[in-house]
């Protein structure tokens, strides 16, 4: 039913964790859905130099909150927020049709940090 | 890598005694019951021993018993079966919340078509009340159908009482005891039971094969027409290996009943109870004491069952969860919904169910990976990094509102 990139994504999340000292904060989903996911951004002149991820959720959510992280490190605010949920599930090569609704939120997530960072450093 | 089988409640290994017979009813005596030569008369004579050997598991007379192609059509053919030929006396039917989808479904067609219907809530144990049901009986009232045990958290019901109530009032009562039976003694005459559901497949039969108990004299319409198999129960060419394969099952559930149930039942609370020593903050679900002997129903606090299922097959260890990523809709399970269980503990159930197949081994080497994997899974959840704050009980506040859910799903 999953990808094999999904299951590398699952059974081996990258940036897994919290950072303490984040910039930026987003968390999607709630718990009644069955999905939470929280994103931690490290931001420097308008770079992305470090994210973390936290996720409550199924193979899916934990697989595409994993892969955003790889896609908007080291990427700047403008370009991370053009990333959709969309293409964080075609870098996995794809999801599961029931799965594209309720459990793909992490460029959410993701663009969530980035206008909480904006909304603290106000430019 | 170790292969360990907790899902026995989706369905079990059939037997190896029951396969080879199956197989000789596929191949060598292959006829068709309703011939009148040597070979469709060796099959009718294998059809009417199973028929015997399914009654005597159950203390039902053969002649009460109707081979279908399992627990969906059992339950169908009770449900809408007593409701089509009792109309002129009621259209007043009684079920439970935490019924399967084959009792349930079936009750919301009828209700389309004109019965009422009266679903009784369930206690934080996913037990009926006695009291409850009594309340809800109308003089228009002509079925009740409440399930043995259940299939996700094992609660045995109060089958006997209710049993009794029904018989008093001349009310029939109908059983899904697709769990139970094999598993548990049952004995429909003692218990006042007028229709009861099976299926094969949940104590080592063969897939498709299942039966229905009718008591004599129950009014039932049959819901299709035919050949006029099964005094035209249930019409169509008699699954002749299946059948045999389901009395053979039924014959050895029997004869092994105590000491199977007493050697499942040690292998499932030492399986509890190291679950319970070795992982912090795990909630029981169901009934402590009155549950099926192979049931564990557990919910592990901040992570969500499909995850859970996912990591386990990845050591190879087969279970299930109530979680709505594995119910199939967006919903975690209605049993455990039905017990009271806010939507976060829901999706973070997990099922574990024994069967006889399984050994200490297989006990031993789950408690040796299942802690790792929770503590690995909790380390990556928001719920866990903020427990016991405002944050964590975020879905009980007024920002969880329920249509959130369905936003996302459409």
């Amino acid at each position: 039913m999953y990808t094999e990139k999904v299951m590398d994504h699952f059974s081996n999340p990258r940036n897994v964790g919290e950072l303490k000292d984040a910039d930026g904060v987003g968390e999607v989903g709630n718990a009644k859905c069955g999905d939470i996911m929280k994103i931690f951004l490290k931001v420097e002149n308008g770079i992305i130099e470090d994210v973390k991820f936290q996720t409550f959720g199924c193979g899916a959510a934990i697989a595409t909150s994993s892969m955003v992280t790889e896609m908007v490190k080291g990427k700047t605010l403008e370009d991370a927020l053009r990333i959709s949920n969309e293409a964080v599930a075609e870098a996995l090569d794809g999801l599961p049709p029931v799965k594209m609704h309720c459990s793909n939120l992490a460029a959410d997530a993701v663009h969530a940090a980035i206008k909480d960072y904006i909304a603290k450093h106000p430019a | 890598m170790k292969k360990v089988y907790f899902d026995n409640a989706a369905t079990t290994q059939t037997d190896k005694d029951v396969a080879a017979t199956v197989l000789e009813y596929m191949t060598n005596t292959f006829g068709n019951p309703g011939s009148v030569h040597a070979f469709g008369r060796e099959a009718r004579k294998a059809v009417d021993i199973a028929r015997e050997q399914v009654a005597k598991l159950i203390g039902a007379q053969s002649s009460e018993i109707f081979f279908t192609s399992g627990g969906t059509e059992s339950d169908n053919i009770s449900l809408k079966g007593v409701a089509y030929a009792n109309r002129n006396r009621g259209k007043h039917i009684i079920t439970s919340a935490i019924e399967h989808h084959a009792v349930l479904e079936p009750c919301e067609a009828l209700k389309k078509e004109g019965f009422d219907l009266t679903i009784l809530p369930v206690d934080e144990f996913g037990r009926v009340s006695v009291e409850t049901l009594k309340a809800a009986i109308r003089p228009d009232t002509i079925l009740i159908s409440v399930m043995f045990a259940n299939n996700e958290v094992g609660t045995m019901q109060p089958i006997a009482e209710i049993g009794a109530i029904a018989r008093e009032r001349g009310i029939y009562f109908h059983t899904d005891a697709v769990q139970a039976v094999g598993n548990w003694p049952i004995d429909v005459k003692a218990m006042n039971i007028d229709l009861l559901t099976m299926s094969g497949h949940k104590f080592h039969a063969p897939k498709g094969i299942g039966a229905l108990y009718v008591r004599k004299g129950v009014r039932i319409r049959s819901l299709q027409q035919g050949g006029g198999q099964e005094r035209h129960m249930r019409p169509g060419t008699e699954n002749v290996p299946g059948i045999v394969g389901l009395g053979m099952a039924a014959e050895k559930s029997l004869a092994e009943m105590p000491e199977k149930i007493d050697r499942i039942q040690k292998l499932r609370d030492r399986l509890l109870a190291g679950i319970m020593e070795n992982v912090p903050e795990i909630k029981l679900n169901g009934h402590p004491t009155l549950r099926l002997p192979g049931n564990v129903n557990v919910s592990v606090i901040y992570i969500e069952g499909e995850s859970l299922l996912l990591n386990l097959d990845m050591k190879g260890i087969a279970a299930s969860s109530g979680s709505a990523c594995t119910s199939g809709s967006l919903d975690p399970s209605h049993v455990l919904l039905a017990m009271g269980l806010d939507h976060a503990t829901a999706h973070g159930s997990l099922r574990l169910s024994l069967s006889k197949m399984n050994t200490d081994e297989d006990v031993d080497y789950f408690l040796a990976e299942f802690p790792a994997i929770v503590a690995r899974l909790r380390s990556m959840s928001p719920l866990y990094a903020t427990r016991g704050s405002q944050a964590a009980q975020r879905c009980e506040s007024a920002s969880c509102k329920e249509s959130e859910c369905e936003i996302r799903g459409s």
